[in-house]
């Protein structure tokens, strides 16, 4: 069972008091986009196998956003942080610079495209 | 290849066993292969076969990182049924479900289709609207399904308890010649068939890269060394994502554990399939007296054969509402599955930015029940540039706004 801690209410909570909410950090595309951007924007996912930076509501706690980054594939959590960014922070992409060498995600991180 | 039959069994059993053949061969990869195919699930599999048997394509690899049918064609619970919504997934659906109808005969291989019948539960009123919905949309498809009632449900089905106090049957969506098959004998039936057309399955073998030459496709690496192709089909599910990031495309897919478990074998007591899509749960008696049950994903992606237990708990929790005899039962075994899924909940049968590779994916929780179909129009895709059966699920529907939206029509995995 997946176990994060709320940056808001600082609680430590089980997923079932949580509620996942799919890729975090995308671009919101206007009404001047291109079809390619909307599509981008609606529905094109990196969905790796490996480092996800991902949207979460603390649903049965404080009812508000965070952020986590966690590893799709052996489920550890790298660390949680505010929804009110545009980018992972600083302290999160350390852990994953020494947890994960080379690891890549869109626009962040080592190799990235 | 020897054919199985009763005259096989009796000869066998005067040389006491001593004569059967290993199904299909293990060679080692050749250089070059007019197509391949990724990943021997029963969609890859069945691509491979009616590449051969329709086409006449049979310089044919199937390239498994693990065992065939080892991911989702394994795990899955095995419901077939074509009454969905839209007329495309009718048409792919329906064309499976009536070649599952005689597959064992096609691949002398029983795949022991059992058209048992399937009933999908209404449990609010918007389910029961919606169904009849599904059933008027089916009629008009050529799809044989009917809106029936509370009573006929519990005639069908006399476990069931149908006045629960949560959720009441209201009635149901039926379609009789649904039901359920053999899951690993789908995929060994076809293995052995191509197999037996000369095609290559190579299992142990992973995929790492897609070489690319200006903009087309060369061949791919892997665990066993580079293999040359002029064509190349990804079949992968829940890794579509991992392996179209290798050929340099993203796709509209996320991947999410799916989860389903059996309980100890009981005698027989129910002879249909129930679906109950409100409550997240569906159920059927598998031939050794297994209860098979099937649940919901998990909410966040992952890549972990598992799932997560509270899902476990809260399907269960729910089904013995409608099936109060379950809870008495023990739980045997439990698994996951990585699903891949779209954001229309319809899959992805198309040509790629890359010229020479297919993708066939995004069957998320439903696919097993497609496979023949699927197969069948994939590979007349990967033959000849268009098959009628695909045109509808390709890549760019995303762009183009062309859904084909049945998450309404299920609502839950299947
Ligand atoms: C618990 C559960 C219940 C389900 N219930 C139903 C149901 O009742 N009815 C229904 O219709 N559907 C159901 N499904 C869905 C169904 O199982 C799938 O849609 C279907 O089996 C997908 O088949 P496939 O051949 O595409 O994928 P798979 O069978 O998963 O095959 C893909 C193969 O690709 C291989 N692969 C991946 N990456 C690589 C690589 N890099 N190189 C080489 N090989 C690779 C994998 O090892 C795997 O064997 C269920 C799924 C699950 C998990
Ligand atoms: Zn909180």
């Amino acid at each position: 069972m997946l176990i994060l801690t709320c940056p808001n209410c600082g609680e430590t909570k089980d997923e079932s008091e949580l509620h996942a909410h799919g890729e975090a950090h995308i671009t919101r595309a206007g009404p001047e986009a291109t079809d390619e951007e909307m599509e981008t924007y609606l529905f094109e996912r990196v969905n790796p196998k490996g480092v996800h930076f991902e949207r979460w509501h603390c649903s049965y706690g404080c009812g508000k956003w965070f952020h986590a980054a966690r590893c799709t594939n052996t489920l550890e959590v790298f660390g949680t942080y505010s929804a009110q960014t545009t980018e992972p922070p600083k302290e999160i992409i350390d852990i994953l610079d020494k947890k994960r060498p080379g690891w890549s995600w869109r626009k962040f991180g080592g190799t990235a495209q | 290849m020897k054919r199985y039959s009763a005259f096989a069994i009796a000869r066998e059993a005067f040389r006491y066993h001593t004569g059967w053949e290993r199904a299909w061969r293990s060679p080692e990869p050749k250089k070059k292969y007019d197509a391949i195919i990724v990943g021997a699930g029963g969609h890859g599999l069945a691509t491979a076969y009616y590449l051969g048997k329709n086409h006449g394509i049979k310089n044919v690899a199937i390239l498994e990182k693990g065992w065939l049918g080892g991911g989702n064609t394994g795990r899955n619970t095995t419901i077939i049924r074509s009454n969905y919504l839209q007329d495309p997934s009718a048409a792919i659906y329906e064309k499976a479900r009536s070649l599952y109808e005689d597959l064992s005969q096609d691949l002398n291989y029983n795949v022991m289709f059992s058209p048992r019948g399937v009933i999908m539960l209404a449990q609010t009123e918007h389910e029961v609207r919606g169904y009849k919905r599904t059933a008027h949309a089916n009629a008009l498809q050529g799809v044989a399904t009917e809106y029936i009632d509370a009573r006929r449900v519990k005639e069908l089905c006399p476990i069931m308890h149908i006045e629960g106090p949560r959720y009441p049957v209201l009635g149901g969506l039926w379609q009789p010649r649904g039901g359920t098959a053999r899951h690993d004998a789908v995929a060994w039936g076809y293995a052995r068939a191509c197999s037996d057309m000369g095609m290559d399955i190579i299992q142990k073998c992973e995929v790492t890269g897609v070489r690319r030459e200006n903009g087309k496709v060369v061949g791919v690496d892997t665990t066993k060394g580079a293999i040359d192709c002029d064509r190349l089909g990804i079949v992968v599910a829940g890794h579509s994502g991992v392996v179209a990031d290798m050929a340099g495309f993203r796709l509209p897919i996320e991947s999410v554990p799916l989860q389903a478990l059996v309980s100890e074998p009981i005698k027989p007591c129910m002879d249909v399939v129930v679906m109950a899509n409100t409550v997240h749960g569906y159920m059927s008696q598998s031939d050794k007296g297994e209860m098979v049950i099937g649940g919901g994903t998990d909410g966040h992606n992952a890549y972990t054969q598992r799932g997560s237990f509270h899902h476990i708990e809260e399907t269960v929790r729910a089904l013995i509402e409608t099936f109060p005899m379950i809870s008495r039962l023990k739980m045997l075994r439990q698994w996951g599955g990585i699903v891949d899924v779209t954001g229309d909940r319809s899959p992805i049968l198309s040509k790629t930015p890359v010229e020479g590779v297919f993708i066939n994916c995004g069957w998320g929780t439903g696919g097993f029940k497609a496979i023949p179909g699927s197969g069948w129009g994939f590979a007349e895709l990967m033959a000849t540039g268009h098959s009628p059966l695909t045109a509808e699920f390709g890549l760019d529907r995303f762009r183009e706004g062309r859904f084909i939206d049945e998450s309404v029509a299920a609502g839950v995995a299947h």
